[in-house]
């Protein structure tokens, strides 16, 4: 597995914290989908996108809200890449 | 019309007729049976049975059952059938709860019966049966009694329409069974919608399959003898067994009724093209959804009855129907409509407010009319909640039914009130849920309930239990969901337990779980 840069792993921790309490953080892999499977619904999607925004500084338009840029770990981190 | 005046004028009409017959080859007349029962009344009346009592049964099927149910209504009570294969503590609960003034009990049954009825601190008088077959043990029994102490005829009471006829007890969601009263009104609308609709004759062969605290038997029972019928008494033991095709067959049974599941394992295991069920003319089921595999199957061995899908709580009896086409196209997938509201109710369809909905639009299917209950036996607060009205108008029974009404004018089910919700405008089965649970490999139960959500509007939340290990992984379960339901049913909490809790009838206690997740 490549190496998971940290702000890879502060999605992640955010992520196994407020949606998958109890789970073994060796699941959740930067190509695990989420938005497909249900992991992140509508709401988790939102809460997601206003951790991003405050974590990372950044603006997430409304098109970008997404399946195609939210899916996995790897999608969101290339998401925040392009906006700083 | 009153029930037992069918019996006294088949017996009348008919006396020489046979009126029961059990599958061991018994047989009891109409006028035989009319005598039996009369003693039987007499013998209640000397115990002290009074018109508007309730007169408690534990007795397998059999002749003797059928004596019990007529001599019980000629003193003017409400029978009270048990399942003679529940556990004590429930028909002693039953029993005290409608505080029977008599029981008709089998040997087999009376210790554990008075334990039980002892513990609620009820002392009905009692009546024992040494056993079953031909209505002979019934008959020792009253000529014990009378060698003791000569019962004095007493005279067959002159019930009114409206006067409780029976009570049958169905579970309830709070885990004690409730006692759906039912008069006599409420049986005879319900036994000549029956006479239109199937046009008994004397020629006909009705089975008694169902246990006589069913509400199947009511068909089964008042419709042979209103007719002059023979009632073939299906014991319990072959009533579950495929080898029961052998018995439709020799008996030459014309009527036959039960629930779908008998059926579907008679088609798969039956070996029905074996034999001659040219008398078999009609096959009428109700209680649960038949699946449509096995009713296709059915009817290519069965090709030429006509079969009727009956739809209908306790609480109405059959209040819908529907005559299967024939034959069926192979490539139908979905189960059978429940069809049109019989010509003795009404009904209409309601959304989750209380008011109708448009035509054509799904909602709940509610029920008025002459074979609709009272209510329930002391239950004043259940009894009110069921019943939905719309200003002065006579009120409806609510059934908990999701419908919605099709092109043809048929109904089709839909599910469960309580277990279909909305979310985010998607329909959920909750059972959908769940079954793609137990399709999960190291799912051993799943129970899906749902929840209002401030924010999410229905929160599903899934409790389950594994078959190793203590849980398993979110992101695998909730990927594994995706995969075979729509993602927005998809549920939005998991919660392990080592096994899920039950009621005492063994089955999930989902007040338990929603209670749970509440918390």
């Amino acid at each position: 597995m490549a190496d998971q840069s940290p702000a890879m792993n502060v999605v992640k921790s955010f992520i196994l914290k407020e949606f998958l309490p109890g789970e073994d953080p060796a699941n959740l892999m930067p190509t695990t989908p989420l938005m497909s499977t249900g992991i992140l619904d509508s709401l988790a999607t939102l809460k997601l996108i206003s951790f991003l925004e405050q974590e990372f500084d950044i603006q997430i338009e409304a098109h970008e809200a997404d399946e195609e840029h939210l899916e996995t770990l790897e999608a969101i981190c290339k998401l925040v890449d392009s906006k700083r | 019309m009153i029930l037992h005046q069918y019996l006294d004028d088949a017996a009348r009409k008919w006396p020489d007729k046979v009126a029961v017959q059990e599958a061991g080859g018994s047989s009891i007349t109409y006028r035989e049976l009319r005598g039996l029962s009369d003693r039987l009344r007499d013998r209640l009346v000397k115990l002290g049975v009074r018109p508007g009592d309730r007169v408690g049964f534990w007795i397998r099927k059999s002749i003797e059952g059928v004596a019990t149910i007529f001599g019980a209504l000629k003193t003017g009570a409400a029978y009270v059938p048990v399942d003679p294969s529940a556990p004590a503590t429930r028909n002693g609960y039953i029993l005290s709860d409608c505080a029977v003034a008599a029981v008709v009990v089998e040997s087999r049954f009376k210790a554990a019966l008075l334990s039980e009825l002892s513990g609620h601190g009820a002392q009905p008088a009692i009546l024992t049966i040494d056993g079953i077959g031909g209505g002979v043990h019934l008959r020792a029994a009253l000529d014990e009694e009378d060698r003791r102490a000569k019962a004095p005829p007493a005279k067959t009471a002159v019930s009114q329409p409206d006067d409780l006829a029976y009570i049958l007890y169905t579970s309830g969601s709070t885990g004690k069974p409730k006692g759906v009263i039912l008069t006599h009104r409420n049986a005879v609308s319900f036994v000549e919608w029956c006479s239109e609709t199937f046009a008994p004759t004397l020629e006909d062969r009705f089975s008694s399959h169902a246990p006589f605290h069913f509400d199947l038997s009511i068909l089964d029972i008042y419709t042979c003898v209103k007719h002059g019928a023979t009632l073939v008494v299906v014991g319990e033991e072959i009533g579950k067994k495929p080898e029961l095709a052998q018995l439709i067959a020799d008996m030459k049974i014309t009527v036959w009724y039960s629930a779908p599941s008998i059926l579907s394992l008679m088609a798969q295991y039956g070996k029905l093209e074996s034999r001659n069920y040219a008398s078999l003319r009609l096959v009428l089921f109700a209680g649960e959804v038949f699946p449509i595999t096995h009713l296709k199957s059915l009817v290519r061995q069965w090709p030429h009855p006509r079969y009727f899908n009956l739809y209908g709580p306790t609480e109405t009896n059959v209040c819908t129907w529907y005559e299967v086409p024939k034959p069926i196209p192979d490539d139908r997938a979905e189960p059978m409509p429940i069809g049109r509201v019989c010509s003795h109710l009404e009904g209409v369809v309601i959304d989750a407010e209380g008011k109708t909905v448009a035509k054509g639009a799904e909602g709940e299917l509610c029920i008025r009319g002459a074979g609709v209950t009272q209510g329930y036996w002391n239950l004043p607060e259940q009894t009110r909640n069921s019943f939905v009205t719309f200003g002065a108008a006579p009120a409806y029974y609510r059934t908990g039914d999701v419908v919605v009404e099709e092109g043809g004018g048929n109904f089709r089910y839909l599910g469960r009130k309580d277990r279909m919700i909305k979310k985010r405008g998607f329909r959920i089965e909750l059972g959908e849920i769940e079954a793609c649970l137990y399709r999960h490999p190291g799912i051993r139960e799943a129970a899906a309930i749902a929840l209002p959500d401030d924010v999410l509007g229905m929160k599903v939340y899934a409790h389950v239990s594994c078959k190793e290990g203590n849980r398993l992984s979110l992101i695998e379960l909730k990927t594994f969901c995706s995969e075979h339901i729509p993602v927005y049913m998809v549920p939005d909490v998991f919660t392990f337990h080592p096994v899920l809790p039950k009621t005492s009838t063994d089955k999930v206690d989902y007040q338990t779980l929603k209670a749970r997740s509440q918390a």
